[in-house]
């Protein structure tokens, strides 16, 4: 059914902590690998050694400036389906492939029903899912539905794939909806915020935005280096020759 | 957005073909158009086969058009299902009008409710197609109040067009038919001038910061996550050039809106089969001149996600 759930017993989700991303793409490839043998596997690779290499992601990390007054800084930025409370994706899905789990909230596509009308991708602003034009059907992040109940996996694996993957602790998954929870705790803690909160979707996961600028910092430069005296002897003389 | 041709064709060809039978399930019912034989294959062979040719392409350019079908599900939440429901209910009434016209030679009693019907059909099919574009909030510039009028004013004018090409090369061609279409004509160019007008000044408060969270300040991308265009840029990062989009803004009005006034205009004055010929040159100049400006509707579109790409 496309028709949302009134309310989730829990709300699954990530919180990106853009302060500690260094963009070094370990939850994109991890997520690659884990997902093109998971749930919505595979997630086709086209011309993947070419020169218009195309291919299906669900996490993408992109670089940006943030210039502000106070100076300007690198921001890494990992993209991924936010697992909305009112996920328009999922009510425009015209044969009820698409779908919100009551349970967890977790957003899903069932691929046997999907017929490929690429509409949810429309109504979604945040370009969360893709097309794969080699099976025919959407595709999309799944929380790592097969990871995080998974029995078969140590209690401590049993997180998304990019969320084990992330070297800095940039990433951290947990029950927003559980205002104890240590997840929804960081996000008071640190000011967490919804992406393009003005289109009413209510993302459940959450960016922390990157910490102040400090002025404990190291903000000077080594000292800088003397001319150079001009050398007597042989090599003063071959340095003399040589820079005629 | 990009403006896939089954898409551009599927809207303009159902466009007409939805207007061309809501005019004629009325008109034919009521009477105003006599119950004959040929006129009835050809027009409503028109008609359904626009709207079917429409459905055809638009099926194809899904992923699994075998699967369509289960389209017709989620009609209380999906407008995309909804115009399945109305499209595929559509062809009952209209199916049974075409019937009583053509075979059984009357357009009265059952066959006129039967085309009422088919009437409401249409327009209500029109209207769910339009409400697909106009919910979706990523794409401002269909997010209007513009975008549903104008789905049911350009199927209701190309339909009208097309109605009156119909009955001119019949020789049954009346001057408040080609008065309506003239009308329903200038209205459609004034809509579409007045959304142009308004898509260029539009101001969202959607933006590069409140996209990544980021406050204040600028934000500009550095790196895209990859290196050649993927999914999102292919299907929604579509851009046009500013030269490119004047001109064919200026190629939509003469052919969709002025050449079709002037030619209809003009075939008010001679009789027929001048009439019919400048009649049925409107409805072809109108089509390529709507097929340019269902185009742009996509084009011109910016979906939010080109944000994150710095588009």
């Amino acid at each position: 059914m496309t028709c949302l759930p009134a309310n989730t017993d829990k709300k699954l989700g990530l919180v990106i902590d853009l302060d500690t991303c260094v963009g070094c793409q370990a939850c994109v490839t991890a997520c690659k690998e884990w997902n093109t043998g998971g749930h919505m596997a595979p997630l086709t690779d086209i011309d993947p050694y070419g020169g218009d290499a195309d291919g299906v992601w669900f996490n993408r990390v992109h670089s940006y400036e943030h210039m502000t007054e106070m100076g300007g800084r690198t921001v890494n930025f990992p993209r991924s389906c936010l697992h909305c409370e009112t996920p328009a994706c999922v009510t425009v899905c015209p044969t009820g492939a698409s779908y919100k789990r009551a349970s967890d909230g977790i957003v899903l596509v069932d691929e046997d029903k999907c017929i490929g009308c690429k509409l949810c991708s429309w109504a979604c602003p945040y370009g969360a899912r893709e097309f794969d034009s080699d099976v025919g059907v959407m595709k999309k992040c799944t929380l790592c539905v097969d990871r995080i109940y998974n029995d078969n996996l140590a209690e401590e694996d049993r997180v998304p794939a990019c969320v084990a993957a992330c070297p800095t602790s940039a990433r951290h998954f947990g029950d927003l909806g559980d205002p104890a929870s240590a997840i929804s705790q960081l996000v008071v803690e640190r000011g967490g915020v919804d992406l393009m909160p003005e289109l009413g979707y209510h993302p459940t996961n959450k960016y922390l935005p990157p910490r102040a600028h400090t002025p404990r910092a190291a903000s000077v430069p080594a000292p800088r280096l003397e001319p150079v005296q001009a050398e007597g002897g042989f090599l003063g003389w071959v340095d003399r020759m040589l820079s005629h | 957005m990009h403006p896939a041709f089954s898409v551009v064709f599927f809207t303009t060809a159902t466009g007409a073909g939805y207007g061309l039978l809501a005019l004629l399930g009325v008109l034919a019912g009521q009477g105003f158009v006599p119950p004959d034989f040929w006129l009835g294959l050809v027009g409503m062979g028109l008609a359904l086969g626009l709207i079917s040719a429409g459905l055809l392409s638009s099926a194809g350019h899904l992923g699994h058009p075998e699967r369509a079908w289960r389209a017709l599900s989620q009609w209380r939440s999906s407008w995309l299902s909804r115009e399945g429901v109305a499209s595929v209910a559509t062809f009952v009434p209209a199916g049974l009008f075409a019937v009583g016209w053509v075979f059984l030679g009357r357009t009265d009693g059952w066959v006129a409710v039967a085309g009422l019907l088919a009437a409401v059909g249409a327009v209500a099919t029109v209207c769910t197609t339009g409400m697909i574009y106009a919910s979706l909030k990523p794409i401002a510039q269909w997010h209007r109040r513009f975008t549903l009028p104008g789905y049911l004013i350009f199927s209701a004018m190309s339909g009208s067009v097309l109605l009156n090409a119909l009955l001119q090369a019949f020789a049954l061609g009346s001057t408040i038919v080609l008065t309506g279409c003239v009308l329903l004509t200038l209205l459609g160019w004034g809509w579409k001038l007045a959304t142009w007008r308004h898509n260029d000044r539009l101001e969202i408060p959607t933006n590069a910061n409140t996209a990544t969270g980021l406050a204040g300040g600028t934000v500009r991308s550095l790196e895209w996550p990859h290196t050649e265009e993927n999914y999102l840029l292919k299907e929604m990062g579509f851009r046009i050039a500013r030269k490119h989009k004047a001109r064919l803004r200026q190629i939509t009005q003469v052919l969709a809106f002025a050449l079709p006034v002037l030619l209809l205009i003009t075939a008010f004055a001679l009789p027929w089969p001048y009439a019919a010929v400048l009649s049925a040159l409107a409805t072809s100049a109108q089509f390529a001149g709507m097929l340019v400006e269902r185009w742009l509707f996509f084009a011109e579109a910016k979906h939010t996600v080109t944000l994150y790409y710095g588009r």
